[in-house]
């Protein structure tokens, strides 16, 4: 049998989060009444002409510079042209040999905790298309060009991904890079992130690259990897029962999990591509570039490691915080507190996201500002409250507001530490329980919890439970033995 | 009142309440509706005309005035004018009313400029005749038989028979001059970038221009003023100086390019050559120059024009306006019977050519290397005005022919453009003004002058009107 091995590139579409479209002045904004969002220009009524925003060329230089590439001095625009009912003009404005980004490369992170540099080729601006709706008329095709005129960076790695994790990896990283550089809502529902991938099948340690196809249109990190696990078994049964892989275009359908021919590419498309009269090249000076380089925040790969070597969390905690700006922000404004970061990173991957996803809040609209939550861990760390006793405080927080320090104060919750006070507490729970004192003396340790529970019962949960164990150990053990 | 006032004369009438704006509009709406016969118009806007002229006499009367207020002008069909048909003389368009006001239309009307109407033209301002029009041909008014030339000749033949005072054009490859030329008027195609391109229907991007059709080379400067300028929704119009026809006096370096002149037919040379001396006489030195790629300039025309126009009319797809084909079974059927039923045929010839030049395996042969070509053209015009002003050409090797001479013969068609197709590839500013009359039919001369040089150009041709009356010739042409 040979050994197969499988060569994905993909091409990731990202749409830039302008406020207007690239070439007119209409918003960009998702989930508007169908063609609200489409002007003049956007719907190519005649006579219009495209204005290139410089929005989108600074978001473009913005990852260009994040992915450390060669920022074209001088590029321009060209015409695509075909014709498709959501695309207004007949053609697409796109960037075919001139695109703004040159070469760069983007490390992601292995599942064997190793990194591997992708290549991406180039990145280049082009504008989005309309949508056509089937399915709301009898008959009929509803065309929707909203979203025609969104400006698109279109970015093409090189065919050096070698599996269907590591292609997702990719996706993933390229998701968290473009989150954090803010030039992408990173909305991947909305089609804010959109990925075509290149795929094909060679022996492994053959240099020269098999017949490939191309699935279109995947748009999650989990349909990226299943379509192309699926696409790259598909190639291997073809290629081990001796058939060929056909050059085509493929669609992947999630809901069967399977890739389907959607048309043969023998008969080439001829875009005659040719440079857009309507539009001047682009010149992008150094000063525009520096101007640029002064936004670009810490990248996910820095980030990555600040958390890691210096700041202790696990790669996981790392990894989720990473995947969601806001919450990589929100995290580093609780851990500028000079709290316990390893409290801080479980309580906001844990309490903070779960109340978030019960409430369908994303991290952005966080409704305890990250302050008052250092301050709550910071309560359970110099023992002013119990962890226990800071969940319903976090809750308290979450439903009501108000500050930590207030909320302990107003219903009595600060934690119980008087030793004393304690020490009575445990004496009258020891006398009341005589039976469990005889089972925890012959030797039932476990019976200690049942104590333990009864204190926090007895004192609304507020004693220091690392107290409450000390006293009760000694108090339990010097007792005389019952008569 | 007199039909074939200038527009400087109509300003002073007004200023002085010789007549009123009202009055002008009804003189000039009765003049067009009585001269149907010559079909200038595709729409006329009486009443919106009416309405403009009252509010005009409004402000002649509180002194308020700019240079064209009350003027009644009309736009080349392929100009969007809010709520009124803009149909590129097409078939494709013919139920098009636009919702916004181009550049152009918006800039004059703020100037005072009343709109009469839109005139006649080439199907999207294809064609050197005016034959290519959904809405019929337009007829020269100095001999009916001939054609206006095109594709602008609906306002060409309009300001020589006196139905508007001026109106503008749009020139690609010599469609503002050449018919200019061929009624006797006078016609400006600014430097590109000069005039905004937006809301006037593309046709090649890269060549279209906008400009004046007028009376006078000054009048074509009185509209040129109100047109240019820097356009936010352009972007490739210029930021320039705005053109000064009074500025300079000086006496000129006149280029003769051996190109345009060695082969002229002797009828048409003689006229030539007797504007040449009117100019030497004016104290201006005329001089030979070479411009060695005229030649290779109507194939590369041709090319570039017609690439850019297959994707330019690509919008027109039955989908969201314009021509749509009755039942279409599928999108296919949508898109080519909408296409077939709604472009004539020359704009099909232009899109099947230019789709080609642009098509994998033939994109370098053709429009590469038109491109290249280009580039040398407008060298040897960078060059020949490091040593002369203006230079001095024909606008067209013949008068005006005939009706159907030349319709079933494109290419023979293509070969009128050979004058003026050069100063469009090089972007140049370029004046089609009368020079002589040859067998009763006006002869027209062409100034070209450096990028954004409208200023001499115009001052020249000034000069020039100032010293001959060719511009005040107007056809026996009456239909009252």
């Amino acid at each position: 049998m040979t050994e197969w091995e499988a060569v994905i590139g993909l091409e990731v579409h990202v749409q830039l989060a302008t406020r207007s479209k690239i070439f007119s002045r209409a918003a960009t904004s998702f989930g508007e009444y169908p063609n609200s969002n489409a002007n003049a220009v956007d719907i190519a009524l005649p006579g219009v002409l495209p204005v290139l925003n410089e929005e989108p060329i600074r978001m473009a230089i913005k990852f260009g510079l994040a992915i450390d590439a060669e920022i074209a001095s001088s590029c321009r625009f060209d015409r695509k042209n075909y014709f498709y009912p959501d695309l207004p003009k007949g053609y697409q404005i796109s960037q075919l040999d001139q695109p703004i980004v040159g070469r760069g490369a983007l490390p992601i992170f292995l599942s064997d905790g190793s990194i591997r540099e992708i290549g991406i080729t180039r990145a280049h601006l082009e504008e989005d298309a309309g949508k056509s709706i089937h399915t709301a008329y009898d008959g009929f095709t509803g065309i929707d060009l909203n979203r025609a005129g969104t400006p698109l960076l279109e970015i093409v790695s090189e065919p050096e991904l070698y599996s269907a994790a590591e292609a997702a990896a990719y996706f993933r990283e390229l998701h968290g890079l473009v989150t954090t550089l803010e030039i992408c809502d990173g909305n991947l529902n909305e089609g804010s992130m959109r990925c075509d991938a290149n795929i094909s099948i060679r022996p492994k340690g053959v240099e020269t690259l098999g017949e490939r196809t191309e699935i279109k249109n995947v748009n999650s990190f989990r349909f990226v990897e299943k379509a192309l696990e699926y696409e790259i078994d598909r190639q291997i049964a073809v290629l081990d029962a001796g058939g060929e892989v056909v050059l085509e275009t493929r669609l992947y359908d999630s809901e069967r999990d399977e890739t389907r021919s959607m048309r043969s590419k023998e008969s080439s498309d001829d875009y005659r591509y040719f440079p857009d009269p309507d539009l001047l090249p682009v010149d992008i000076t150094d000063e525009m570039i520096e101007s640029v380089r002064v936004t670009v925040p810490e990248l996910p790969t820095a980030k990555r490691n600040r958390y890691v070597l210096e700041l202790g969390l696990t790669d996981y905690e790392a990894g989720r915080l990473i995947e969601d700006l806001n919450a990589a922000r929100y995290f580093d404004a609780v851990a500028e507190r000079g709290i316990d970061v390893k409290l801080a990173a479980n309580w906001i991957l844990g309490d903070v996201a779960a109340a978030l996803n019960r409430d369908e809040i994303s991290f952005a609209n966080v409704p305890i500002a990250p302050d008052e939550l250092g301050t709550l861990i910071q309560r359970i760390q110099d023992e002013t409250i119990t962890g226990k006793i800071a969940k319903s405080v976090f809750e308290t927080l979450w439903a009501e507001g108000g500050s930590v320090d207030g909320t302990i104060e107003n219903q009595g919750l600060r934690q119980l530490n008087d030793t004393s006070e304690l020490e009575n507490v445990v004496s009258q729970i020891i006398s009341d329980h005589p039976g469990q004192v005889g089972q925890f003396r012959d030797g039932k340790e476990k019976i200690l919890g049942f104590f333990v529970g009864q204190v926090m019962k007895a004192t609304n949960g507020q004693a220091n439970p690392k107290q409450v164990n000390e006293i009760l150990r000694r108090e339990l053990s010097v007792l005389p033995p019952t008569p | 009142m007199n039909p074939y006032a200038n527009m400087a004369q109509l300003r002073s009438g007004l200023d002085n309440g010789d007549f009123s704006a009202e009055e002008l509009v009804h003189f000039y709406l009765g003049r067009i509706n009585a001269a149907a016969d010559l079909n200038c118009f595709i729409t006329v806007d009486s009443d919106r005309a009416l309405a403009a002229a009252k509010s005009a006499d409004k402000a002649i009367a509180d002194k308020r005035t700019g240079p064209l207020t009350g003027i009644p002008i009309a736009h080349k069909d392929l100009f969007c004018t809010e709520g009124l048909l803009t149909s590129c003389a097409s078939r494709m368009l013919h139920n098009f009313v636009a919702p916004y006001d181009a550049t152009v239309v918006d800039r004059l009307r703020k100037a005072g400029a009343i709109t009469l109407g839109k005139t006649n033209m080439d199907e999207f301002a294809m064609g050197s005749s005016n034959e290519t029009s959904f809405y019929g041909p337009v007829k020269n008014p100095w001999n009916q038989a001939c054609v206006p030339g095109g594709s602008s000749g609906g306002s060409a033949a309009a300001v020589a028979a006196g139905l508007a005072a001026a109106c503008t054009g749009s020139d690609t490859g010599g469609s503002i001059r050449q018919p200019a030329s061929f009624c006797g008027v006078t016609g400006l195609k600014p430097t590109y970038g000069r005039v905004s391109r937006y809301g006037m229907i593309a046709f090649a991007s890269s060549l279209d221009q906008g400009g004046p059709i007028a009376c006078t080379a000054s009048d074509a400067g009185t509209l040129l003023n109100a047109m240019e300028g820097h356009d936010p929704n352009d972007s490739t119009s210029a930021i320039a100086e705005a053109t000064d026809i009074d500025s300079s006096r000086r006496p000129l370096k006149i280029g003769i390019p051996s190109q345009y002149w060695n082969d002229l037919d002797s009828s048409m040379a003689k006229v030539l050559e007797a504007a040449r001396h009117t100019l030497e006489s004016l104290g201006h030195d005329c001089v030979p120059v070479e411009l060695p790629h005229t030649e290779a300039a109507i194939a590369v025309y041709y090319v570039i024009a017609g690439a850019e126009a297959s994707t330019n009319l690509s919008r027109y797809d039955g989908v969201r306006y314009g021509h749509r084909t009755t039942s279409p079974e599928n999108l296919d059927d949508l898109y080519q019977f909408s296409r077939t039923e709604g472009f004539g045929s020359e704009v099909k010839r232009r899109i099947l050519t230019g789709t080609y030049a642009l098509s994998v395996g033939y994109y370098d042969a053709y429009y590469l290397k038109a491109q290249q070509i280009r580039r040398l053209i407008r060298q040897d015009f960078l060059d020949a005005f490091m040593e002369v002003d203006v230079l001095l050409t024909p606008v067209s090797p013949s008068t005006a022919f005939e009706r159907e001479a030349l319709i079933e013969d494109p290419v023979g068609m293509y070969q009128q453009d050979i004058y003026t197709t050069p100063a469009s590839l090089a972007g140049l500013p370029a004046l089609s003004l009368p020079c002589g009359m040859r067998e009763q039919m006006p002869v027209g001369m062409q100034l070209i002058g450096p990028h954004f040089g409208e200023s001499s150009i115009l001052s020249l041709g000034c000069q020039y009107q100032n010293e001959t009356d060719w511009h005040a010739l107007h056809p026996a042409y009456e239909h009252d």
